[in-house]
C-alpha cells in the first residue's frame, strides 16, 4: 500500500521545531486522500492497515471512505472524468457532453474502460458554472467543453 | 477567462498587507470593535455577524483556539470563491491572520473543497512565502507572543461539509455529519476548542475593513446589509461571471448587468435558495430580502421549471448526509411527489401531504441542508402553477 505519512506536522521538541508524522484521527482523511490519489481506490486491506496505524476500528475507516464521493472502495481507471450535473451545466447541454464521452470511450457513466484507463462519472457542481458545460479531468477543471472538444481532451490523456 | 465586475469592496484596490499591518498595531478589543462596528455579516449565506462571532471566540477561555476558512463552496451555481482563491489568495490569508490575532488563535485551517485540489500548489507556495516574510510563524511582525500558522485541509467531494459543524467533523477525520447547535463552534469547535469558521469572502473583506474603516464599509449597501456581495452569475445570460454589487441591488438591475433581461425566473442562493419569478424582479439582494451566498442562476422563457425543481431534489438526495430522518426520508418522498405531479397523477390532498412534509423538514431537520430542501421546491411550485395541474 501507499506510504503512510500523508500528514506531517511541526512540533516543538527540546526547543527545536521538528517534523513528525501525524497519527491522530484528524489525519485520517488526508491519509485516505493520499491512498486514493496513488492507487485510485482504497482496498479493504488499506482500510485495515490505516485503522491499525491510527488505533481505530476498521469500520470507522470504512464509514469515512463511503461518505465522501471522491473516495472509492472499487478500483477506478487511471484517470477519472467527472461531468458536472448541476442545473447550469444541464442548461448548457451537459447531456451532449455525456453522450460524446460515452461514445468515444465506449462505456456508460459510472463505468471504466476495459484498458482501465478512464472512469466516467457524474458529479455535483464543480464551481465552473460560468463556463458550463464543465468537467473535471482528474484534478483539473475544464470549462466550455463541446462534443467536438471531447476527442482533444481524451487525446491529451496519457 | 472569467468575467468580473469590479465593485466597491472585495475587488477594490488595497496595498499588500495594508489591512494586516494596521490590524496588528491595534489592540485586540479595538480590532474586534471595528469589525463589529462595520456590521459585516457572514458571506457564506447564513449572515451571522462576524464581529459577534469573533467576540464570542475571543472571550472563550481555552488553551487553544482555531481559525478556519471555509473554502468548500458547493452550492450549485456558486464559483466566486474559485476567483478569490486563484486571484486574491493573499487577502484570504491576511484576513485569517487578522482573525487569529483578534480571537487569540495559534492555528488556522483553510478547508479547500476537493474539486479545487488543483489550487493546492499555488496556495502552498503562498503560505511558505508569507512565512518567509514573517507574516506567519512565531512572533508575527515583532508582536511578542502572537504565533499563527495556516494549514490546508482538503475536502473530498461532500456538499454538506460546507456546513460549519460538518466541516469541523470532516477536519477531525469523521464523516461530514453536522452536529447539533448549540454548542456553537465558537465555543466547542475543532477538537472541542473554540473555533471561528468564516467564509472565504468574509476573510477577504476583513483587510479592506481594517484598512479603510468601519464607517466606509457601512456606507456601502443597505442599513441591515453592510458592504457588497460577490454574485456568481450563470445560466441563461450573455455575460456569466462574478459580479461584485452593493447589497440592496435588485434582481432587475443584476439582470441588466449580465445581459439576462428576458428571464422568466432567477434562482437566488442555489439549490437551497429561492426561485424568484419575473413578477418579483424588484426584490433586492440583501439579508433582509433575498439572502444568498452568491449563487444567481438565470432561466429563460423556454425553461421547464419542474426540471429545475427535480434537478435540485436529485442534488439533495445525493448530498444529504443521511443522519436525520426528515431530510433522509423526506427528499425521496418529494422526488416521488414531483414525479406524480409531472405525470398528472397528484391529487390536491396528496399535494397537501407534501406541503405538510415540507413544513416538517423545515422544522425538524438537523442542519441547514434539510431545512432548505423545501425552499426551492415550494418557491418553484408555488410561483409556476401554470406549468402543472393537480387532480381535483
Amino acid at each position: 500500500m501507499a506510504k503512510m505519512c500523508a500528514v506531517e506536522k511541526n512540533i516543538m521538541k527540546n526547543g527545536k521545531s521538528v517534523v513528525v508524522c501525524d497519527e491522530t484521527r484528524a489525519a485520517l482523511l488526508p491519509i485516505l486522500q493520499d491512498i486514493q490519489k496513488k492507487k485510485g481506490y482504497i482496498s479493504d486491506d488499506d482500510m485495515q492497515t490505516v485503522a491499525d496505524r491510527l488505533g481505530i476500528h476498521p469500520v470507522e475507516v470504512y464509514s469515512v471512505v463511503t461518505f465522501y464521493s471522491f473516495l472509492k472502495k472499487e478500483k477506478q481507471g487511471r484517470h477519472v472524468i467527472r461531468i458536472s450535473q448541476c442545473i447550469s451545466n444541464v442548461m448548457a447541454g451537459s447531456d451532449k457532453i455525456v453522450k460524446a464521452f460515452e461514445k468515444a470511450l465506449k462505456i456508460k457513466v459510472g463505468e471504466t474502460t476495459k484498458d482501465n484507463k478512464v472512469t466516467l462519472e457524474m458529479t455535483n457542481c464543480i464551481g465552473m458554472c460560468d463556463q458550463a458545460p464543465a468537467i473535471m479531468v482528474d484534478d483539473e477543471l475544464i470549462g466550455g467543453v463541446t462534443p467536438q472538444s471531447v476527442r482533444t481532451i481524451l487525446n491529451k490523456m496519457k | 477567462m472569467t468575467i468580473k465586475r469590479q465593485g466597491p469592496v472585495i475587488f477594490s484596490d488595497i496595498q499588500p498587507d495594508e489591512g494586516l499591518k494596521k490590524a496588528l498595531k491595534m489592540e485586540r478589543g479595538d480590532l474586534i470593535e471595528t469589525i463589529r462596528d462595520s456590521n459585516i455579516r457572514g458571506r457564506g449565506g447564513a449572515g451571522f455577524p462576524t464581529g459577534v462571532k469573533w467576540n464570542l471566540a475571543a472571550g472563550a477561555q481555552a488553551d487553544k483556539k482555531y481559525v478556519v476558512c471555509n473554502a468548500d463552496e458547493g452550492e450549485p451555481g456558486t464559483f466566486k470563491d474559485r476567483i478569490l482563491l486563484t486571484e486574491y489568495p493573499r487577502l484570504i490569508i491576511e484576513g485569517m491572520i487578522i482573525g487569529a490575532y483578534a480571537v487569540g488563535a495559534e492555528k488556522g485551517f483553510l478547508y479547500l473543497r476537493g474539486e479545487y485540489r488543483s489550487f493546492l500548489p499555488k496556495l502552498g507556495k503562498l503560505i511558505a512565502q508569507m512565512k518567509k516574510e514573517g507574516l506567519l510563524g512565531s512572533d508575527i511582525q515583532g508582536k511578542k507572543g502572537f504565533h499563527f500558522d495556516v494549514e490546508i485541509q482538503l475536502g473530498s467531494g461532500a456538499y454538506v461539509c460546507g456546513e460549519e459543524t460538518a466541516l469541523i467533523e470532516s477536519m477531525e477525520g469523521n464523516r461530514g455529519e453536522p452536529r447539533n447547535r448549540p454548542p456553537f463552534p465558537v465555543n466547542t469547535g475543532y477538537n472541542g476548542f473554540p473555533t471561528v469558521v468564516n467564509n472565504v469572502e468574509t476573510f477577504v473583506a476583513i483587510p479592506h475593513i481594517v484598512a479603510k474603516g468601519a464607517k466606509w464599509f457601512k456606507s456601502i449597501g443597505t442599513e441591515k446589509s453592510a458592504g457588497s456581495k460577490l454574485l456568481s452569475v450563470s445560466g441563461d445570460c450573455k455575460k456569466p461571471g462574478v459580479y461584485e454589487v452593493p447589497f440592496g441591488v435588485s434582481i432587475k438591475e443584476v439582470l441588466k448587468m449580465v445581459g439576462g433581461e428576458n428571464a422568466k425566473a432567477v434562482q437566488v442562493g442555489g439549490a437551497s435558495g429561492e426561485c424568484v419569478p419575473s413578477s418579483q424582479f424588484h426584490r433586492k439582494i440583501a439579508f433582509e430580502d433575498l439572502s444568498t451566498g452568491g449563487s444567481v442562476i438565470i432561466f429563460n422563457q423556454k425553461r421547464n421549471m419542474l426540471d429545475v425543481a427535480e434537478n435540485f431534489l436529485h442534488f439533495f438526495r445525493e448530498e444529504s448526509c443521511g443522519q436525520c430522518t426528515p431530510c433522509r426520508e423526506g427528499i425521496p418522498v418529494l422526488i416521488n411527489g414531483l414525479g406524480k405531479i409531472r405525470a398528472k397523477e397528484c391529487s390536491l390532498s396528496y399535494w397537501d401531504d407534501l406541503l405538510s412534509l415540507c413544513e416538517t423538514m423545515q422544522i425538524a431537520s438537523k442542519c441547514g441542508l434539510g431545512q432548505s430542501v423545501p425552499k426551492a421546491f415550494l418557491s418553484i411550485l408555488n410561483n409556476f402553477k401554470s406549468e402543472y395541474t393537480l387532480i381535483k
